[in-house]
């Protein structure tokens, strides 16, 4: 039990770093206005459907179907037809200037072929060096040029049929902000809490305060802890602010139960606390401390959470190493809750891992600065 | 001992928001004097200070400096100045020598003269061995030195010293004081300021701050005289309480 | 402006910078290591989509189906649901993409062309994996229906309907291999950070330390000030471009097909930006903690609309505006289309104006702001 006098102590040490974040007018506006900024952004902004990507049409044949052809994918909302190609050399020169995506080639007697031999050859010649993107251009064009010629030839519905019915779970209208918001709001959590705390303590080892805290009645593990408690509430006002933008302003739902996602996300936050405190406690600059995060956490984080890229795809130490992340987690409970509507069941084991890896960062920051204590 | 003054203070003011640090001072200092600013903290020191060298603007009165305008021509003051802030202002993870080559390289010395001013005074320091230790490992009278010794590199005519012997212990603090006396006497102004009310004895003439304002000035023995003390923390004293209440 | 000044500070910055070790692992180590992990992950092409197929028929028919839809390579069949309930919990754990149900009754409704209806539930929070999956699934069992129709119609070998046979190459990059897609934009994302970051920590830590008043008192003009700040970061961020480069060569073979010394010349600009604002951001920070708030979502939101993580033609058009003035996405454009494409000079110059615009606008601006007196 601490005594009195640390008790009191502790409080003195608490006010002192309120104060502290909050005498300073920029840093409470950045802390509170830029998560907000970013989620507008990032909600509107980022997807991975393509809209208006830039391509070119090289139509050797000119007929009617042909030039329907060329409309339908025109009117499309993934492509802007933005020149048409006379000559094959003017391929290569239609791509190096950078901005066509896709080149859609159409040979001579188009038309007449399909019409007396039921078959013709069509080629889409897509810019690889973005392969997501030349994937996504090559299926978007395929599929529209499969459904005109449903469309457009007669077609005679044949015998023995069977259909096939599509259901959308979670996502009937395939937002991409169902996707990024969970995703975002790890990575803004993570670099407030870790990179704010982790500076925060390392600037008072730069600026020699440190020995001056260490001497007083508190113990180094509440004086850290007293370091982070303005970021815990700080970070509470932010979870409370972005979900209320999301659910206002981006139309993501919140199926599941709000005080579970807040829940959820509060210990996400006191992961990402611990975590500041173990960069801080290897770290002796701020410079070392927010390269860091920056590198080592912002980037990795972004990276492996399964948000942006699968994880599945990855090579098996890759994977692996997505299990060490605590934003993977978290990323994935904020998914069930919100956009799944799962409860407490489906997410208990991986809140779990969080307090885990929490008490393990905890307990290995606070032996480390135990231990220089001691030197 | 006459000519133009080197600095010339009229009215000099400076305010914070509400918050009047100098107000209204106005002074004289002569060449070749070593001129003590004499107060408790916050009593306006350093902002006099800061404005005399040009690295903040006055909010009224006028101030000459080696002849040129504080407004208008700070960075003309600044090439013709040195200083030594109260803040440590070397370079800690930086060698005495790298600190040398880098305050001696942006007042523009030339590598030869450089070189030759370092040598003269690492050897009048004593650090002719230390040249490549970090500046960090150096114990405080030490720093401060060298500190007064980088300020000067580049000769200048008038130096201003803003709390120059903070932390130091008494014997070191003789010492600097008597090096400082040196620079005088090779015809150079010094313009310092201090808490230290024993150290006002060193300067040729001193005036004394309370509250942003010039309470007294003159000689350390006009002031004897005139106010009727024994020593300046005794007029000092005096001073505070009547201006106190 | 003098040189002498300015190599003074230049000199003063590396000696300190070296003097910590930490600084210069972060500047090797740091960069080498995401380099070699984070192109391998960067990869979202959906290669293997998890069907759970629940056969309510248990006809030879759809045995056949099952059989043909976990020989497709992007398929992975193996759940072992009883029924489709069961299969949608193993959706809400992230176990299965793709649940598909064959319903009763399914062969005998077929052979009496009665038209029946399979049902596929679709994991859809990301909406791209869920529409590019699911067109795979549509695709394997419109074959497949086409398949069981020749066969019980007795068709000739000519097709049944007209058919567009499409094609499709991959230009550039045939292999379709993601590290060389990836590594150039990733190293730009290096560059950017230990630029950005660097410089403008090391500003304001002179004005925590204090020594900054020291300089402001000096001679030192605010142009030679700026760029004794701004030159040791840009040779650090050649060198990080240098080591980057090589790596991509030793490790991914991947050699620019245009000219490495456009690469240098476009990125010596780029630094130059960005640099210039990291500066004048710094000239607004008192402590290194907002500065480095500031710099970290500045850098965030530069780098998320870049064009590297999700391509600017999925942006809506104002966010695709944004993009001609973000450092980032011009400097990522310019690298892939000199090691990819083997751009020349002239294919980037309008990148090349933007840039050299930015830099002549930050650079004056950080110069302007920087303050020596108060």
């Amino acid at each position: 039990m601490p005594t009195k006098l640390a008790r009191v102590a502790f409080g003195a040490f608490i006010q002192k770093e309120w104060k502290h974040i909050f005498r300073d007018r920029k840093t409470i506006l950045i802390l509170f206005g830029m998560p907000l900024v970013q989620i507008l952004i990032f909600g509107f902004a980022l997807s991975n459907e393509v809209k208006h990507a830039r391509i070119a049409v090289f139509d050797q044949s000119n007929d009617s179907f042909s030039r329907e052809l060329v409309k339908r994918l025109d009117a499309s909302r993934h492509f802007d037809v933005v020149s048409r190609l006379d000559h094959p050399t003017a391929v290569q020169d239609a791509f190096k200037a950078g901005n066509i995506r896709l080149v859609v080639v159409i040979p001579a007697g188009f038309e007449n072929a399909l019409r007396a031999f039921h078959q013709a050859p069509l080629q889409l010649l897509a810019d690889g060096s973005d392969p997501n993107l030349g994937t996504t251009v090559v299926h978007y064009a395929s599929a529209i040029v499969g459904a005109s010629q449903e469309e457009l030839l007669e077609h005679h519905s044949l015998p023995y049929g069977f259909e096939t019915e599509l259901r959308m779970m979670f996502n009937p209208q395939l937002e991409a902000a169902y996707n990024f918001v969970p995703g975002v709001m790890a990575m803004i959590l993570l670099l407030i809490c870790a990179m704010m705390t982790s500076v925060a303590i390392v600037r008072e080892k730069e600026h020699g305060n440190m020995e001056v805290l260490l001497v007083s009645p508190v113990k180094p593990l509440w004086i850290i802890l007293a370091k982070t408690i303005p970021y815990l509430v700080l970070s509470t006002a932010n979870i409370c602010s972005i979900l209320l933008l999301s659910y206002f302003v981006l139309d993501v739902p919140v199926k599941g139960s709000v005080p579970l996602l807040i829940g959820g996300s509060l210990i996400f936050t006191v992961t990402a606390l611990s975590l500041g405190m173990f960069v801080s406690s290897i770290a002796h600059t701020q410079t070392v401390a927010m390269f860091g995060t920056l590198v080592g956490l912002f980037l990795p984080s972004l990276m492996f959470s399964d948000f942006m890229f699968p994880v599945d795809n990855m090579p098996e130490p890759l994977r692996i190493l997505s299990y060490a992340l605590p934003s993977r987690w978290y990323f994935y409970i904020v998914k069930s809750v919100m956009i799944k509507g799962l409860g407490l069941e489906g997410i208990w084991k991986e809140l779990l891992i969080l307090s885990g890896m929490t008490l393990v960062l905890l307990f290995v920051s606070i032996r480390k600065f135990d231990n220089r204590l001691a030197l | 001992m006459k000519g133009n003054p080197v600095i010339r203070a009229n009215d000099l003011t400076r305010r914070f928001g509400n918050f009047v640090a100098v107000d209204r001072i106005s002074f004289e200092v002569h060449p070749g004097e070593l001129f003590g600013f004499l107060g408790a903290n916050g009593a306006g020191k350093t902002t006099a200070m800061r404005m005399l060298s040009g690295l903040i603007r006055p909010t009224s009165g006028t101030a000459i400096v080696l002849g040129y305008d504080v407004y208008r021509q700070s960075e003309a003051i600044k090439r013709s100045i040195g200083y030594m802030s109260q803040r440590f202002s070397l370079y800690e993870d930086l060698t005495i020598m790298e600190n040398i080559r880098f305050y001696g390289g942006i007042y523009g010395l030339n590598a030869h003269l450089l070189s030759q001013r370092a040598d003269e005074m690492l050897t009048q320091l004593d650090l002719k061995h230390q040249r490549d230790q970090l500046v960090r490992s150096l114990p405080t009278g030490w720093r401060q030195k060298l500190a007064f010794a980088v300020a000067i590199l580049h000769r200048p005519r008038l130096v201003f010293l803003d709390e120059p012997t903070g932390g130091v212990d008494p014997i070191v603090r003789r010492e600097f004081w008597e090096w400082i006396l040196d620079y005088v006497a090779q015809g150079n102004t010094v313009f310092a300021t201090t808490h230290y009310m024993d150290e006002a004895e060193y300067c040729s003439r001193l005036s004394v701050m309370v509250n942003g304002r010039i309470a007294a000035i003159g000689s350390p023995l006009e002031l004897r005289g005139h106010f009727g003390v024994h020593d300046m923390e005794e007029l000092f004293l005096n001073l505070a309480a009547s201006t106190g209440t | 402006m003098k040189v002498r000044v300015i190599m003074a500070m230049i000199r003063k910055e590396f000696a300190q910078f070296f003097r910590d070790p930490a600084n210069i692992r972060m500047l090797i180590v740091m960069p080498v290591v995401q380099l070699l992990l984070l192109p391998l992950a960067a990869d979202y092409e959906v290669k293997s989509v998890r069907v759970c197929i629940v056969d309510s028929d248990h006809s030879p028919l759809s045995h056949e189906l099952t059989a043909k839809i976990a020989a497709n390579p992007h398929m992975h069949v193996g759940c072992k649901a009883e029924s489709f309930e069961q299969a949608l919990e193993g959706m809400e754990r992230d176990e299965i993409d793709i649940a598909l149900l064959i319903p009763a009754h399914f062969e005998r409704d077929l052979v009496r062309n009665q038209n029946p209806v399979l049902s596929a539930s679709v994991h859809a929070v990301n909406g791209q994996r869920a529409s590019v999956g699911s067109q795979y699934l549509l695709q394997i069992l419109a074959d497949f229906n086409n398949k069981v129709r020749m066969n019980w119609l007795q068709l000739p070998k000519f097709n049944p309907v007209p058919l567009v046979d499409i094609t499709h190459t991959y230009l550039y990059n045939p292999r379709m291999d993601y590290p060389s897609y990836m590594v150039p934009g990733i190293l730009v994302i290096l560059l950017t950070m230990v630029g950005f970051s660097l410089a403008s920590m090391n500003l304001v830590r002179e004005k925590e330390i204090g020594t900054i008043e020291q300089i402001n008192v000096s001679p030192v003009r605010k142009s030679e000030f700026i760029l004794g700040k701004l030159i040791p970061f840009w040779i650090l961020g050649l060198v990080v471009l240098t080591l980057g480069l090589g790596i991509a060569a030793v490790f991914y073979g991947i050699y620019p097909r245009g000219s490495v010394g456009t690469i240098y010349a476009f990125a010596s600009l780029y630094l130059l930006a960005i640099l210039g604002l990291a500066l004048l951001l710094s000239a607004f920070a008192q402590t290194q903690q907002q500065v480095m708030l500031v710099s970290y979502f500045v850098m965030m939101i530069f780098i998320l609309l870049s064009g590297l993580y999700t391509s600017v033609e999925s942006m809506p058009p104002w966010a695709q505006m944004t993009t001609h003035l973000n450092p980032v996405a011009h400097f990522i454009v310019v690298i892939r289309m000199v090691v990819l494409k083997g751009s020349t000079l002239s294919d980037i110059l309008p990148h090349v104006g933007a840039m050299a615009a930015m830099a002549g606008i930050l650079l004056p601006l950080a110069i302007w702001s920087y303050r020596k007196h108060f």
